[in-house]
């Protein structure tokens, strides 16, 4: 039985219906292993790996079994309801959501899978570990599935603690509980731009509900649709770490590398794209051309600064990190497209997360096997030790460099031709950008390749940070097959999914607006995979052919130095907001406690002679006054109840 | 005397602690035997708290439970008690927190002289003029009550508080006592008005009040209100009437700290509903950007010194000072979001700051230093205690999933459509809360092992050596402290919180269904409607 809510929208029947449990199998294995402590211990990594496994299966069922045609409303309960204000706790079960379910269980499932042998070294601790990434996968789904922005908040904070809990694994160490603290700062930031989107919403239609929402918003003024738009963007810039909240996003590498994958490269971190293409009924009006055209600027300025930083660092996962940062650049770019990228980010966004997941399990392998050594300097002619590892990251790399027909060429090609195929000099800017982004990419991909598992072996000789040699080598089977698979679908996705997936998306973000650009779609491609070509012989020419030093060179140009200091956007932070910060809440703590209360106090001394004086007289007059205001309180109500009922 | 259907609950709810006290008293001379009756008293008045909401319909009349009688009636004072939803779950509240604190301070370390009989009984005591407090339905009664209620709190914080606990336990009277003087005013100046109005005879009956005074003109409101005013600003501490409360808090033990922060100072804000808002209308009206401003800037400024303090139980004063402005916000942007926002606010705040509060209390019982700076790495050692303090932490800055998130976001959207600009400086106020949350979390029990509370001191879980499976014993060194993670009391005290914060976080219908309909009752009294309208589901009044 199925009722119609809204144009599109009907109440979820069938395989549907059970979506609830899609993000009750993860939070119950959450649950259990968070409260059975140390007694899951044997069994915990198992159970873990199960839930999400599961919940996986779960979401292959209902991909096949629901009609996606329509979107599917599932209430489950009132959450908040205070008159006007009626927020469900229910999910929508959509083209967007189911793939995005596919790709958070499919990639957190092999995640899960090569954490049992990533984690073995700390085996008290390991079911924590899985109870946390349990807890996100959860977070995650409720993020996406949600059927409301408040919903949509709840996942979406939700997904902030998981990863601030497992960036801050190793809390014992400084660095960590730093990274892990500024990456939840920095999204609250962003969730302020969030929050204050769903209060103009209520104010201005009555609902936080999707549904009701974007059949409200045909009609508002332009004001009120840009500033939401803007405010949904800042949400969208603190979690996929956009400029200007990019800072946390390489910070957050202080954990374990399998949270890197996962959260840091292939989900959480590309919320902010779902976040903009779900809210594509605001985005694609008319009215909201301005905001539209900032998250264009925002995506195109991101790519540059993560591209161009990722050339400078020499830390295998912070070269991936800004990578990651440079690649949400792309998706937002798109979605900023309007209805031309939608579809195109999302591919993008997909796609990415095969590639990029395997990247960074290949970096966690490479770790794995050096005694955790993360600095490229250090390592070098890797392949031989560890084929497997080095086939499968090869793979990656090709994919993510735009190699023709591997999975980025296809994503990242649309989203160039989209940005091309803008009016006037919009689309030689935008287009301009993202090709230039493709040729910087290839050129610090490359560099990271030769780095580490070409050339010679330089960390033969040198101990680890611990004090052991290196003895590498290939890593368990856990750890392997999830690379593999990853490799697969970085070669093969791409193609099958450009094919298919902007049409399915269809019903949930519409039709894919076709562009006419100065160049073909075909010219687009070649001049894309040219530059990239570029890009990857400069590295060649510049690493490749001579050796280089274990020690990173200080003699070098203001351009090195401001990329290896994040573009200086740390020292920017640390003299507008944490100095003066530190400065304030002292002085305010001063004021407080001389000024405010000194004032009091002062005024008390004052009227009653020194203020020795005052305290000692103060308390034996207090003390007795209070003891007898009880005594004659006590007389008085017991005299006054005699009175009355003798 | 008159009463309503199941009035014996209440009478009950006011008796049972008194009784607790008296009986508690007498057995001073046995620790064990006195804490255990304390224990059975507080758990018997939580479930009959527990029956006082189940019998309570929220569709049904304002106040229910009421009973009634003559007091002093030369002047028309009566001794009457009843309960709104609000005032409901603020008792079911108290009736919650009173045996967790009783089972956190069973070991607490009590000053030379002074026996647990005697400090659980002053708790039980002001247990049972708290309840008095929010049940008392006429007005000069509830005075009355404000009052006295100081004074079991006083000797809580003078006789077992901390170092410094004469100096805290006199500011906290002297601030109090003086707002309820110049309340006392405002109460007498009723009753005159009240004469005036029916012709002889007034009443202090707040429902009659309410009828007769509050269309009084705007200048006579604003007095009233300001009398008022000052005392219930002073009791929730609203910025800059608020510098007694870190104090109390630092001095008084960890039990009354919760007390004093989860149950008395609600009062305030308890007050800024029943009293304030029905009472006078138009002066409520007229000085929101008062009382609007001193919110906002309680949000942010107790936030900033939540960052800046060094003292952990000064922190949690603070924490609750920027929470009070989020109450106080939502009372004054007068919409029924807001407003029931406010009062599960108040169900919230007492629930997650009274966890931080024993949380932290069980921080210092094992290191022995209220100090930050004294800890750091702490979690290694206790990873359980981490992880309550950090799931009372992020109850505390409002974390979806956590209660609190519940009624901050009530709060905040609710306020915006009436007050925009006071609702996004609010609002800013949520990167502050996770600022001092996680720095706090971060100093105490992140990084390696460090502080002078807790260098040389080894956990008490399995040793390191685990994964050998071998028992090898670690060897002691004589400065060796051993601090231990949480035991079974402490579990058995933090289990509910947790449980309530998680589940009325996924499922708040429970409190919002109890409070709505006074809260809406509240709106109609102050005159005012709903600002983001609706065809259906609008708030009605009669």
């Amino acid at each position: 039985m199925t009722t119609t809510l809204a144009e599109g929208v009907v109440d979820a029947s069938g395989a549907a219906s059970a979506a609830w449990l899609l993000l009750a199998l993860p939070a119950l294995g959450a649950a259990v292993l968070l409260i059975g402590g140390r007694r899951t211990d044997k069994w915990g990594h198992l159970l873990g790996s199960g839930t999400v496994i599961a919940a996986f299966a779960l979401a292959v069922v209902t991909f096949f079994g629901t009609d996606f045609a329509q979107q599917h409303n599932l209430h489950l309960w009132d959450w908040i309801s205070v008159n006007q204000l009626v927020i469900d706790f229910g999910l929508r079960i959509d083209a967007l959501s189911i793939t995005f379910v596919l790709l958070i269980t499919g990639v957190g499932s092999l995640i899960h899978i090569y954490s049992i042998g990533y984690m073995n070294h700390e085996l008290r601790d390991r079911r924590r570990f899985f109870a946390y990434l349990n807890l996100f996968v959860s977070a995650m789904l409720l993020l996406v599935l949600g059927n409301s922005f408040v919903t949509l908040y709840f996942g979406w904070e939700g997904v902030g603690l998981a990863s601030y809990l497992l960036i801050g694994w190793y809390q014992g160490k400084d660095f960590a509980a730093t990274a892990a603290k500024k990456a939840f700062l920095m999204n609250r930031v962003g969730d302020v731009g969030l929050a204050l989107a769903i209060f103009l919403m209520f104010k201005n239609f009555g609902s936080t509900q999707y549904t009701e929402v974007f059949a409200a918003v045909g009609d508002a003024p332009t004001g009120l649709i840009v500033a939401i738009g803007l405010l949904l963007l800042l949400g969208a810039c603190g979690k996929s770490g956009q400029f200007p909240l990019q800072a946390w996003l390489p910070d957050a590498m202080a954990g374990p590398t399998p949270v890197s994958a996962l959260i840091h490269a292939a989900t959480m971190v590309t919320a902010g794209v779902y976040l903009i293409a779900r809210s594509s009924p605001i985005y694609s009006l008319p009215q909201a051309a301005d905001a539209r055209l900032v998250v264009m600027i925002i995506g195109a300025v991101t790519i540059l600064i993560g591209c161009v930083i990722g050339c400078a660092y020499d830390d295998f996962k912070k070269v991936l990190a800004y990578s990651t940062v440079s690649q949400i650049g792309y998706m937002i770019l798109a979605v900023g497209l309007g209805p031309a990228g939608y579809a195109f980010g999302i591919l993008h966004l997909i796609t990415h997360g095969f590639f990029k997941a395997g990247l960074f399990l290949g970096a966690g392998s490479v770790m794995h096997a050096m005694n955790d050594e993360g600095d490229i300097r250090r390592l070098g002619g890797l392949w031989k030790k560890m084929p497997i590892t080095f086939w499968t990251w090869t793979l990656g790399y090709l994919a993510l460099i735009g190699f023709p027909f591997l999975s980025g060429f296809f994503s990242k090609d649309e989203i160039i031709n989209a940005a091309l195929g803008q009016e006037g000099p919009r689309g030689w800017i935008f287009g301009g950008v993202a090709l230039l982004g493709a040729g910087l990419t290839a050129f610090y991909m490359t560099r990271l390749l030769i780095l580490v598992f070409l050339g010679k072996a330089r960390w033969t000789g040198l101990k680890s940070a611990d004090g052991k040699d290196y003895h590498p080598h290939e890593s368990p089977t856990t750890m392997t097959v999830p690379m593999i698979i990853l490799a697969v679908g970085s070669v093969a996705g791409g193609f099958i999914l450009s094919m298919v997936l902007p049409d399915f998306l269809v019903p949930a973000i519409g039709e894919v607006q076709e562009t006419h650009g100065a160049l073909s779609h075909t010219m687009v491609g070649i001049l894309a995979v040219a530059i990239s070509a570029i890009g990857a012989g400069i590295a060649y020419l510049i690493f490749g052919r001579s050796e280089q030093p274990v020690e990173r060179p200080q003699r070098v140009t203001f351009a090195v130095r401001a990329a290896r200091a994040d573009l200086f956007g740390n020292h920017l932070n640390e003299a507008l907001f944490a100095r003066p910060g530190t400065w304030l809440t002292r002085a305010l703590v001063y004021v407080d406690n001389r000024g405010v209360d000194g004032l009091v106090n002062g005024i008390a001394a004052g009227l009653g002679g020194s203020s020795g004086r005052l305290r000692r007289t103060q308390t034996g007059f207090v003390r007795s006054y209070a003891l007898s205001m009880l005594g004659g309180s006590i007389l008085v109500v017991a005299a006054l109840l005699v009175v009355r009922f003798a | 005397m008159t009463s309503s259907s199941n009035s014996w609950l209440l009478a009950a709810l006011l008796l049972l602690p008194l009784v607790g006290a008296a009986v508690v008293t007498g057995l001073r001379g046995n620790d064990r035997v006195a804490k255990l009756t304390a224990l059975g008293f507080s758990l018997a008045e939580f479930a009959l708290a527990i029956g006082a909401w189940i019998a309570y319909a929220p569709d049904g009349a304002r106040i229910q439970q009421h009973f009634s009688f003559d007091w002093i009636p030369a002047f028309g004072v009566h001794i009457s008690f009843g309960v709104d939803g609000i005032a409901l779950v603020m008792i079911a509240v108290i009736g919650l927190l009173v045996p967790l604190v009783i089972g956190a301070g069973w070991a607490e370390k009590l000053p030379e002289g002074r026996t647990a009989g005697g400090f659980f009984a002053l708790i039980l005591l002001e247990q049972a003029l708290t309840v008095g407090v929010f049940a008392a339905t006429d007005v000069f009664l509830f005075y009355v009550l404000f009052e006295i209620m100081l004074i079991p709190m006083y000797f809580l914080i003078g006789s077992y508080g901390g170092a410094r606990r004469q100096y805290a336990a006199v500011k906290f009277f002297l601030y109090s006592f003086l707002g309820g003087l110049i309340m006392l005013a405002s109460v007498i100046a009723l009753y005159v008005m009240s004469a005036d109005e029916l012709g002889g005879q007034g009443t202090f009956d707040w429902a009659t009040l309410v009828q007769t005074v509050s269309d009084a003109p705007l200048s006579t409101q604003i007095w009233l209100f300001l009398g008022f005013f000052i005392a219930f600003a002073i009791k929730a501490p609203l910025v800059p009437l608020h510098t007694w409360l870190p104090d109390a808090t630092a001095e008084a033990p960890i039990g009354v700290a919760v007390l004093l922060v989860g149950i008395l100072d609600k009062v305030g804000t308890f007050g800024f509903l029943r009293y304030l808002l029905p009472l006078f209308p138009a002066a409520s009206e007229a000085l929101t950007p008062l009382v609007l401003v001193l919110a906002v800037a309680g949000v942010i400024y107790g936030s900033l010194l939540a960052v800046g303090q060094s003292d952990m139980k000064r922190f949690v004063a603070y924490v609750s000072i920027a929470h009070f402005g989020f109450i106080a916000l939502g009372i004054f942007a007068f919409s029924s979001q807001a407003m029931t926002g406010s009062v599960t606010y108040m169900v919230n705040h007492s629930i997650a700051t009274g966890m931080l509060i024993l949380v932290i209390g069980m921080v210092i019982a094992r290191g022995g230093s209220s100090r930050i700076a004294d800890y750091g790495g702490m979690a290694k050692l206790t990873p359980l205690l981490a992880g309550t303090l950090l799931i009372a932490g992020l109850a505390s800055l409002s974390l979806p999933g956590t209660s609190s998130f519940i009624s901050e976001f009530l709060v905040l959207v609710g306020s915006y459509p009436n007050a925009p600009v006071y609702t996004i400086i609010a609002t800013v106020g949520m990167v502050f809360a996770a600022l001092y949350v996680l720095w706090l979390y971060q100093r105490i029990m992140q990084g390696p092992l460090r502080g002078a509370a807790l260098v040389g001191a080894t956990g008490g879980a399995a040793p390191a050596t685990v994964e050998g499976g071998g028992g090898v014993a670690v060897a002691t060194e004589p400065e060796t402290k051993k601090i231990l993670d949480l035991n079974s009391r402490e579990k058995w005290v933090l289990a509910p919180l947790v449980l309530l914060i998680v589940g009325l976080g996924l499922y708040p219908k429970p409190v919002l269904a109890t409070v709505q309909p006074s809260v809406d009752a509240t709106m109609c009294a102050a005159g005012q409607t709903d600002p983001v309208q609706s065809a259906e589901r609008q708030l009605q009044c009669p």
